[in-house]
């Protein structure tokens, strides 16, 4: 059932070294501060699951966590390339890192199939595509009632995943709005889950019928961090902190340079310093 | 700015919005396809729908957005769907009738590369990758594509098929299953160019003002094929110079504003 928890404990509590893990936010409710929080508690060896890699596993990739990433975007997005990712592909620095690479399609259906139990994902896809010979997770299946050949991919089964959300209610039940993405699915395909919400009201009374809310059942712990996903943004909270995106380009291109930003914005901070990162961003949302 | 008063940029981003319709149902790629597609639904084609992978359906941004998952995109949308929606009932669906893409490197048969330069397993230059390019280049009823024109973009052999276009040329899509068009559409910063009927290779039909076909040639690494009767691009109207300088002015506010409020 699930527990309200101050996020350094709800991630020490269901992360573990080699875990395979995925922080899912499709460029909306990244949960930046969870994976801060997995930053400074120094995990290693882990598969970092995601569709669209960005900022944070750019920094868990540069500080050494990940043995592997699974995903189908690894860039900056609208900005350009991911430069602690590519210096660990490209170079083996700090470390060499294994990549199973997919399309957008292929992992949307493999959480999918995560979420709904599924050893695998049935879908038209990878036609032509290179991944396909390079992938050895890309198979094909042929459909029994039409021969039409389809493209298989193995579900998305994490250990753990962490989103971030609007709110939770007092009960622990969460609410999901504005670009859903992948977040529903990645949760359901996970052995555990933990969510970051903005805050938590008295209750859900007062939504429309057909919301996203993930049951308060299917969730392991929730931790109150308002600005938790910044530089991303909240639905109906906070701006997306483009400007930020943009920096990052800077920041990531110089191996020096991106150990001082991470010693001074994420190993000598905590959750609580979200808040204010938000404030000139609010009033935007 | 040249001597007609707009710049190559412009004139592309100005004709590929030209090619979209008022009825399309369009997968927009971010990038220049993004512009294009919002310039087009500004001028000719209100009604059209464009669609951002991040589930957005129907949207109307009224800046250009950084990334595919802008919040803008989903405030104005008609309804936002989770990402599996989007990829199965949407574009798997064959709802799409035009996926509009970008590309870092071009093949003659409309094949794209975002992935890699050099090898795939030992890369020269990890690129992002194909994100949902490679669906939208077999689902989609017809991929427009455009891109400014350089000789390391637009190469004789891609060093990786991210996004499938006509593969070897003539019928490699029927061979292999695909019954989508494929890429029907070029546009460049110097000309628009058609698949030729038969071979499939990019063929150009129409040079935007003032250019020739030596600059067309010079700025691409294949051995350019020209039709016989050659086009002139409609110079850019007033109109769709005012509304695309209009829609990059606010997206370069809105983008720098954030940065500024932060260093207040």
């Amino acid at each position: 059932m699930v527990k309200f928890l101050p996020l350094k404990q709800a991630v020490a509590e269901n992360l573990n070294d080699g875990d395979s893990v995925a922080f899912e936010g499709f460029t909306h409710l990244i949960p930046t501060a969870a994976a801060h929080e997995a930053i400074r508690q120094g995990f290693r060896d882990l598969t970092l699951i995601r569709m669209t890699p960005d900022l944070i596993y750019d920094q868990m990739i540069g500080m050494g966590m990940a043995k592997k990433i699974i995903f189908s975007y690894v860039g900056n997005p609208g900005v350009g390339l991911l430069r602690r990712a590519r210096d660990a592909i490209e170079n083996g620095f700090p470390r060499s890192i294994e990549v199973e690479e997919h399309s957008h399609a292929g992992m949307a259906n493999a959480y999918e199939a995560g979420a709904a139990g599924l050893p695998c994902a049935v879908f038209r896809g990878y036609r032509g595509a290179g991944l396909a010979t390079v992938n050895p997770n890309i198979k094909s299946v042929t459909c029994p009632f039409t021969g039409e050949v389809l493209a298989a991919v193995p579900s998305i089964r994490p250990d753990v995943t962490f989103i971030h959300a609007q709110k939770a209610d007092k009960k622990g039940n969460v609410l999901v709005e504005g670009i859903i993405g992948i977040q529903k699915e990645a949760v359901l395909a996970a052995k555990r889950a933990v969510v970051t919400v903005e805050e938590v009201v008295d209750n859900f009374d007062d939504l429309h019928p057909n919301l996203t809310v993930l049951p308060r059942w299917t969730i392991a712990a929730i931790s109150v961090v308002p600005g938790g996903s910044h530089p991303s943004y909240a639905h109906g909270y906070y701006a997306r902190d483009n400007a930020a995106y943009l920096e990052w380009d800077e920041i990531a291109a110089d191996r020096g340079k991106f150990q001082a930003w991470m010693q001074a914005n994420v190993i000598e901070k905590n959750a609580d310093d979200f808040a204010a990162r938000v404030d000139h961003l609010r009033k935007a949302a | 700015m040249s001597e007609f008063g707009f710049t190559p940029n412009e004139m592309m981003t100005i004709a590929a919005s030209r090619a979209l319709r008022n009825d399309d149902v369009c997968f927009v790629g971010i990038g220049a396809p993004s512009a294009a597609c919002n310039v087009a639904r500004l001028t000719h084609a209100p009604d059209i729908t464009l669609i951002y992978e991040s589930g957005t359906i129907g949207t109307a941004p009224d800046v250009l957005p950084l990334s595919i998952g802008d919040g803008e995109l989903c405030e104005t949308a008609v309804t936002t769907v989770a990402v599996p929606e989007m990829f199965r009932y949407w574009l798997q669906g064959g709802r799409i009738s035009i996926g509009f893409l970008g590309a870092a490197q071009l093949d003659k048969f409309g094949n794209i590369n975002t992935t890699v330069i050099g090898d795939y397993l030992h890369p020269k230059t990890r690129l992002p990758g194909g994100g949902g390019a490679p669906e939208i280049a077999t689902s989609s009823k017809e991929i427009y594509i455009t891109m400014a024109q350089t000789k390391r973009g637009m190469v004789e052999t891609i060093d990786f098929f991210t996004s499938f276009g006509h593969g070897e040329g003539g019928d490699h899509r029927k061979r292999l299953g695909i019954d989508t068009a494929g890429p029907t559409l070029l546009i460049t910063d110097l000309a628009i160019w058609k698949p030729d009927p038969v071979t499939k290779e990019f063929t150009v039909v129409s040079l935007h003002p003032g250019v020739t076909r030596q600059q067309v040639q010079e700025s691409c690494g294949w051995v350019v094929k020209f039709a016989e009767a050659l086009d002139e691009t409609p110079a850019p109207s007033e109109l769709e110079l005012n509304t695309l300088r209009d829609l990059q002015a606010r997206t370069k506010a809105a983008h720098e504003g954030t940065g500024k409020a932060k260093a207040a």
